[in-house]
């Protein structure tokens, strides 16, 4: 998170973690990802039968610059990753992902030539939610499931230093010419 | 509610039988549609003609068949036309051999501009005098026609498209 360094030498923050993991965990800030039906689940699971708002999560962000959790609700075909994979970079850390159902977990039952079999082949995923869709109690089950996941972070995780130098060194590496 | 006038699919299929003999490979009436079937040289003559004098001024739908291993002829060109007038409808085939090019129909109809990118993209048939003959559904470096009957079903595997799909995405952020 970076707080550590305005800190200096004069505070052992021992707890700083925990504070922030509990804050961060109770006010997600999903960003819907709906391509298919899992996301008409998702509408349910937004209304006040199943109530994501009792998780803090009942703010859906539509701008990806003010989310913190991306929940892909669908098939993702190739033609398709793209946008994706947009999302998921423009998104600013820290940031999780939930990946709803059978066809985004695997293709599901899309094992066809247009179809992204798995959307862990193109972005990092935090929790799996299996089903074709899942019920609303699964999604609310997997919010849980990454709100104990949060908890348990660290703020040092290198995964946050890893992801931001992420987009430099796949330009390094892939050495891609820009066009002016 | 308007219906079809019941003779007008015979008399239509009179007129073509006289005035295109010799140039049709044949025309018959099935289904409560008249169906004719010519050479792809004909196409664009007939489709002027069929517009022009017999109101056929909607280009319904245009799509491709492939009949590997049942026909000599490989793949069929299907059109369906619509006269929004009278509501008479008429199909036409072009049988068509591996590797052979089809008129485009985009001075006709604009509308035909998709489609034929669609057949094109799905089905590998290349049309002449069109502006744009590229990809519609499929993404960018894809390789094969996938609803040829000899795709398989499943695809090949195509994960090789990741990177090159992802690039000008990259080329975007960087340049930001």
């Amino acid at each position: 998170m970076g707080v550590e360094k305005y800190l200096g030498d004069s505070i052992f923050a021992t707890s700083l973690s925990s504070v922030a993991n509990w804050a961060r965990k109770g006010s997600l800030w999903p960003y819907p990802y709906g391509t298919a039906c899992c996301s008409i689940e998702f509408m349910s699971v937004m209304c006040s039968d199943f109530d994501i708002a009792r998780f803090g999560a009942e703010r859906p962000s539509f701008s990806p610059r003010q989310a913190d959790l991306l929940l892909v609700l669908g098939t993702i075909t190739y033609k398709m990753a793209p946008v994706l994979w947009r999302v998921y970079h423009t998104m600013s850390e820290p940031k999780w992902v939930i990946c709803v159902g059978a066809c985004a977990s695997s293709g599901g039952m899309f094992d066809s030539y247009a179809v992204l079999q798995g959307i862990d082949r193109i972005i990092p995923v935090d929790m799996y939610v299996p089903g074709c869709p899942p019920r609303p109690e699964m999604m609310l089950d997997a919010l849980i499931k990454l709100q104990k996941k949060i908890q348990k972070e660290s703020l040092n995780d290198p995964k946050y230093q890893e992801r931001s130098d992420y987009l430099q060194r796949i330009f390094e590496e892939s050495d891609i010419e820009v066009k002016k | 509610m308007r219906h079809l006038d019941s003779s007008a699919n015979t008399s239509l299929l009179k007129t073509i039988q006289s005035e295109w003999s010799g140039k049709i490979i044949r025309a018959e009436e099935n289904r409560n549609m008249v169906v004719v079937e010519l050479d792809k040289s004909q196409l664009v003559a007939l489709m002027g003609y069929l517009k022009d004098k017999h109101g056929f001024d909607m280009l319904m739908d245009l799509t491709a068949v492939d009949f590997l291993g049942k026909r000599d002829i490989r793949f069929e060109m299907v059109y369906m036309l619509f006269a929004t007038k009278n509501l008479q409808r008429v199909r036409v085939k072009v049988p068509l051999g591996e590797g052979e090019k089809v008129p485009s129909l985009i001075d006709l109809w604009k509308g035909a501009n998709w489609p034929e990118r669609e057949v094109f993209d799905l089905m590998g048939i290349e049309f002449e005098n069109h502006p744009l003959m590229e990809r519609l559904i499929m993404p960018d470096g894809y390789i094969g026609n996938p609803l040829r009957k000899d795709f398989p079903l499943k695809g090949r595997g195509e994960d090789y498209l990741i990177e090159s799909i992802l690039l000008p995405v990259k080329q975007e952020l960087k340049a930001k």
